[in-house]
């Protein structure tokens, strides 16, 4: 079945649509879910628009591709874990990197399928342009978003891996890929096409080996901005209206996404994107000699959150690392059956990615109404009892906000120490990844409870 | 007046899109962070359109091979984003 370009053009137009109201339904969680239903009809109406081309013909391979990529995304969908959630986005966005090279790879091979060629059937001038630039963000995209996967999976290490002359490494390569797709939007020959793509996977390697775990929330919605300007640089090549948009929603997104995540570190882009900061194990420790710190048990804790009026329970990465957030959860139910109120305090970069401990806590079932953003409850921690601080460091370190001589000073914190008590799990006195340390630990009001997020928690709810 | 480059055009719906997006994505709250991501990440796979007019001919070619693997990507993708996002969205849950 044919249908005419104008009716292509028109359901792209609805997909196009159909794709905005799915982020506009992130709005609220109440509409999400309708939100994503809308994502999915969206998906389908492009796909069938495009499948029914009279140019498309092979449908066995169409499904074979459909069902193999099916089966391997819908199975590791239902199987991870939602702590792994970071490795996975990284995961996907590097597929999208990839599949971007390889259409444009594709349009180069047969350019006359995707209607980009003049009389003489060489590639217009402007076509070279986008599949050379869709290519090599979609390189970047692939490598970079492997590597960023590596590092969050633990298979390499977190810190960052820095040398001399790295950044003029990487501007010399960039001016290399400049001029080659200069070259080829000139030449069109496949040969500086294939050259400049493979030396964009190279620097897209590059440039995140340098940015510590720490950092990995600013890289992954980095990456998933390069994805979105890869898959919105074919849209061009294809003339395809929903690609280009699709691509436009989804850069602008990780854009947003990445300057939300340097703003609550204080941090400008470009000093995250230079790197060498943000390692999982600090370089330098500060050494304060010995200052003399409470430490408790989980029954001194237990004693003191059950005479506690209000709680706010503030969760950072350790939680996620020691899957402590099903325990936390009983232990807000018990809390709340002492009549304590409980409540959550999310710093905006706690976790490797933007929302990480709120799906965790939400996979607790814990209800989301009880979750707060920082700027909805900061203030509030001066009226609180109990702050209870698990996995988290640097987003509560005061020196953030009264120390200007700290490194950290000025990027937003959660007020713990204006609460009655800290109570503060963690493993030891090891700095967090800034590699300063945290004057909290030492406060008279402090109580630092030495364990393991998740045994902790556990021994707190059979005190209760 | 001579007629219009389509790729003006096509600015055109790049540029609006995207100011579309800014303002869309400020309103998106932060608790849903993640399933935004994820949702995205399976919207931009609509890059299988590509791979469909690739892998579409009859006719055996570089291009048909590369947009096979190209589709299978794009198919883990859409799939496993759209899933993934719907079991996120599916945990949030209100008290009344």
């Amino acid at each position: 079945m044919a249908i005419s370009g104008n009716l292509t053009a028109i359901a792209y137009l609805i997909a196009s649509v159909l794709f905005i109201l799915a982020l506009r339904g992130l709005s609220s969680p109440d509409t999400a879910r309708s939100g994503n239903f809308y994502a999915i009809i969206g998906m389908t109406i492009a796909i069938l628009t495009t499948a029914i081309n009279p140019e498309v013909v092979s449908y066995g391979w169409i499904l074979t591709a459909f069902v193999i990529g099916g089966l391997i995304g819908t199975t590791v969908a239902l199987k991870i874990e939602m702590a792994a959630m970071p490795q996975l986005v990284a995961a996907f966005h590097s597929l999208v990197g990839m599949a971007a090279v390889l259409v444009a790879g594709a349009a180069l091979d047969n350019p006359g399928a995707y209607g980009v060629t003049d009389a003489s059937g060489s590639i217009l001038f402007s076509s070279r342009i986008e599949m050379a630039l869709g290519s090599a963000i979609g390189a970047i995209t692939f490598s970079g978003s492997i590597v960023a996967f590596t590092k969050l999976q633990g298979l390499v290490s977190g810190n960052p891996v820095v040398f001399p002359g790295q950044h003029w490494l990487n501007l010399l390569f960039g001016v290399i890929i400049l001029v080659l797709l200069a070259y080829f939007a000139v030449e069109q020959s496949p040969e500086l096409f294939w050259a400049m793509t493979a030396l964009s996977f190279l620097i897209g390697v590059l440039i995140i080996i340098p940015i510590g775990g720490a950092d990995m929330p600013v890289v992954i919605s980095m990456l998933n901005s390069y994805s979105g300007w890869a898959a919105a640089g074919i849209g061009f090549t294809l003339q395809n209206s929903a690609l280009i948009v699709t691509g436009a929603l989804v850069g602008s997104s990780g854009a947003i996404l990445s300057y939300i995540m340097c703003r609550a570190m204080n941090r400008s882009f470009f000093s995250v994107i230079l790197g060498g900061f943000g390692g999982d194990a600090a370089v330098a420790v500060v050494a304060e000699g010995d200052r003399s710190v409470n430490a408790g048990s989980a029954e001194d804790a237990a004693f003191i959150m059950k005479n506690a009026g209000s709680v706010i329970i503030v969760p950072g990465y350790g939680m996620a690392i020691a899957q402590a957030q099903h325990a936390l959860r009983e232990m807000a139910d018990k809390l709340k059956e002492e009549g304590v109120r409980v409540r959550y305090a999310i710093h905006p970069v706690a976790g490797r990615m933007p929302g990480h401990m709120n799906v965790l806590l939400a996979e607790a079932n814990v209800p989301y109404d009880e979750v707060e953003e920082l700027d909805v409850i900061n203030s509030d921690f001066a009226s609180t009892d109990v702050a209870f601080v698990i996995g988290a460091n640097d987003v509560t370190n005061p020196a953030a906000r009264d120390d200007p001589s700290s490194p950290i000073y000025g990027m937003p914190i959660l007020d713990v120490d204006k609460a009655q008590t800290v109570l503060f799990v963690k493993r030891s006195l090891s700095p967090g990844y800034a590699g300063i340390d945290n004057d909290l630990f030492y406060r008279d009001n402090t109580m630092m409870l030495f364990a393991d997020a998740k045994k902790l928690t556990e021994d707190l709810v059979r005190a209760l | 007046m001579e007629a219009v480059d389509p790729f003006v055009f096509q600015l055109t719906i790049f540029v609006l899109a995207t100011f579309v997006g800014y303002y869309v994505v400020w309103s998106v709250t932060p608790a849903l962070h993640t399933p935004l991501m994820a949702v995205t990440n399976a919207v931009s796979s609509v890059i299988i359109v590509g791979a469909l007019i690739a892998v579409g001919p009859a006719e055996l070619s570089t291009a048909k091979m590369l947009g096979f693997v190209a589709m299978t990507l794009a198919a883990v993708n859409i799939f496993g984003g759209f899933t993934v996002t719907q079991r996120m969205l599916r945990m949030f849950w209100r008290k009344k």
